[in-house]
């Protein structure tokens, strides 16, 4: 039987055959280390030097009080879209202030869901300065740096990391309530990343989003794998898309039917907490191609007041940490 | 472009078409359009074989819609030995990192450079056999999945081709431009434009909703000058048949006893998978979509030379 390894390894590009990775505690102790040109330094077991990075990220960090990630190992489920509803819904206090930041390099969605895709990142001294949705609500994303929106971005992992950080260290967020961070599908480099980065400055916690479907929830499992590998705080678990309404005959159906017990079932199953399940609407589709605001569009909607009571619950009122202090709350 | 033989070159060369599928954006339907792409070609000839390559290695769906989850995968002196999901037919073989992984919930938490060891050795050490095509699944992006593929498939390249999937949705459409760009500036040939999830039909009163709007697949096909090879509406006689394709009795039989695919109970309940797939409606619109592709492929191996460098 082949069996691949699972754990979270750095093996570099030109490492021989079987490198247990440089992080691992055999590193440079294998038979596979013989004649690898950094064996030395490996075996050596001194500590790796940090990442230089780091301490300026923690510097612009410090000014952020609550770091979010919204996850999902599956695409195409709403991450986007429900971080850029968070967004809105945090900014709809004129007192807190929300930042969003997309780490999807290769397919940045969150400037069109938030209306600003035209816009372009400036330079200033002290740092690249966000694209403002509205004054307190800053965005950044790869989406503002290209020529155009039809370029694609081939970047490899290390190329990808390095933006990452940069984002973290070299944009001026300013004074930050929240720090919303929206995610690539998968548990890859970005992901990994991300978590290096703010390990010292600490993530508060990540929701996670899901479909129905089992294909969705087999995805979301090995995301709450890799949250508790990590030792990232699980906030909860959002369905998305759960049931229709056909706006004909008014009749719910499900479209991507829940085979397995959908989100419910896998909250159970894996101990976390089910903030809520958010019916398909169209119109949250079109909302987002348009870039405007759901919540704002219609606020009568099943959906919306879905998303709201997930909001509420979650973020304002019940959750310990996040909401326990209320210092800047008023 | 430097063609000489590698391991790869050589594990390839008895695979005549090699279908990568594509798309931007994640959870547009690139795995099912996938296992229907390979399911559609297996039917079309009693002798077709037909291998399906899952390079999504942080989340791998193509097991679970074949009805294969909890297989395993075996070694011989010949290389990895791929999961049919056909039984004893061995028409229809699939591989995927979801048959390495010890336990179902298990992450895969790679960084590149490990995923591109894993894409090289899926190319190199599987031994597919004679393959009329071999579809490949890939992850959303244009990342390191992308470039190691293109890259360990150079000296093949004459025989990649690719499809490109799509949802309705602005968003969606955006990455699929991305992922144009992407094929243009790796001089991989499209065969076309699927536009999925294109409209769901109210099983209580038949009125259609387009949940993620509509025709905007065809448009982006027309203004880029693509191949439109159809849209197919949300099913979801397909989505439940995909989803709920429980490997667990296959996975049962095959778990008792160390050869892969023997067991008496595995043939029917694969066959009941093509057999159930065919009755879908999304089968019916599948197979002109297939003949499209086909198409395609027909022209796009009369130029070749041309066509490269």
């Amino acid at each position: 039987m082949v069996q691949a390894g699972n754990t979270v390894e750095d093996v570099p590009d030109n490492a021989p055959e079987h490198c247990p990775g440089t992080e691992s505690e055999f590193a440079g102790k294998t038979e596979a280390c013989a004649g690898c040109e950094n064996q030395e330094i490996c075996a050596s077991n001194q500590p790796k030097l940090p990442d230089p990075s780091l301490p300026f990220i923690k510097e612009r960090m410090s000014n952020v009080k609550r770091k979010i990630l919204v996850l999902s190992g599956k695409g195409g489920v709403g991450k986007s879209t429900f971080t850029a509803q968070l967004g809105w819904a945090f900014a709809a206090d004129e007192q807190v202030q929300t930042g969003i930041m997309d780490v999807d390099i290769c397919g940045p969605s969150i400037p069109t869901i938030l209306g600003i895709a035209s816009e372009q990142v400036h330079s200033s001294s002290s740092g690249w300065s966000p694209v403002y949705v509205q004054d307190n609500l800053g965005v950044m994303s790869v989406g503002f740096m290209l020529p155009s929106a039809r370029d694609a971005v081939m970047w490899r992992g290390p190329k990808k990391n390095g933006l990452i950080s940069q984002f973290l260290k070299d944009v001026d967020w300013g004074d930050l309530d929240y720090l919303v961070i929206d995610t690539p599908p998968g548990t890859s480099d970005e992901h990994l990343s991300i978590v290096q980065f703010l390990k010292e400055s600490g993530i508060d916690g990540a929701v996670l989003i899901t479909t129905p479907q089992e294909v969705a929830l087999q995805d979301v499992r090995r995301e709450i794998d890799f949250c508790r590998k990590v030792g990232i705080r699980i906030l909860g678990l959002v369905e998305n898309m759960s049931g229709f309404v056909c706006p004909g005959c008014r009749t719910e159906s499900q479209i991507f039917k829940p085979s397995t017990g959908g989100g419910k079932k896998l909250a159970q199953d894996m101990g976390i907490e089910l903030l809520g399940s958010v019916p398909l609407d169209p119109r949250i589709g079109k909302s987002a191609d348009y870039g405007v605001s759901f919540l704002d569009e219609y606020p009568e909607s099943p959906a919306c007041i879905a998303f709201l009571d997930i909001i509420d619950r979650k973020f304002f009122y019940l959750s310990g940490v996040l909401v326990a202090d209320s210092d800047f709350r008023n | 472009m430097a063609l000489s033989e590698t391991p790869v070159s050589r594990r390839l060369q008895s695979v005549k078409h090699i279908i990568i599928v594509l798309s931007g954006k994640g959870g547009v339907g690139k795995s099912s359009v996938s296992t229907q792409l390979a399911l559609n070609l297996y039917r079309s000839s009693p002798t077709t074989r037909v291998g399906i390559l899952d390079v999504d290695l942080t989340g791998p769906s193509i097991p679970r819609m074949l009805g294969l989850d909890g297989h395993g995968v075996h070694q011989s002196s010949d290389g990895w030995v791929p999961v049919y999901a056909d039984g004893v037919d061995a028409r229809l073989a699939c591989m995927s990192v979801g048959f390495l992984l010890k336990k179902k919930g298990d992450s895969v938490v790679w960084r590149g450079p490990k995923k591109n060891g894993m894409i090289k050795q899926f190319l190199s050490d599987v031994r597919w056999g004679e393959l009329d095509y071999l579809v490949i699944d890939t992850p959303p992006g244009t990342s390191d999945e992308h470039l190691s593929l293109l890259e360990h498939m150079a000296p093949v390249h004459s025989r990649l081709s690719s499809v490109i999937v799509t949802t309705p949705q602005a968003v969606a459409l955006m990455d699929a431009m991305k992922c144009l760009s992407f094929t243009r500036a790796v001089n991989l040939p499209v065969l076309g434009l699927i536009e999925n999830m294109s409209g769901y039909v109210c099983p209580c009163c038949g009125e259609i909703s387009n949940v993620f709007s509509t025709g905007g697949g065809e448009e982006m096909a027309r203004r880029e000058g693509l191949k439109f090879l159809g849209s197919l509406p949300v099913d979801t006689e397909l989505v439940s048949l995909l989803d709920a394709s429980d490997g667990t009795e296959a996975a049962s039989s095959a778990g008792s006893s160390s050869e892969p695919s023997n067991a008496a109970a595995e043939p029917a309940e694969s066959f009941q998978l093509l057999q159930r797939y065919s009755k879908t409606s999304s089968a019916n619109l599948f197979k002109n979509i297939l003949e499209r592709v086909a198409a395609s492929l027909s022209q796009d191996t009369e130029v070749p030379t041309s066509a490269r460098i």
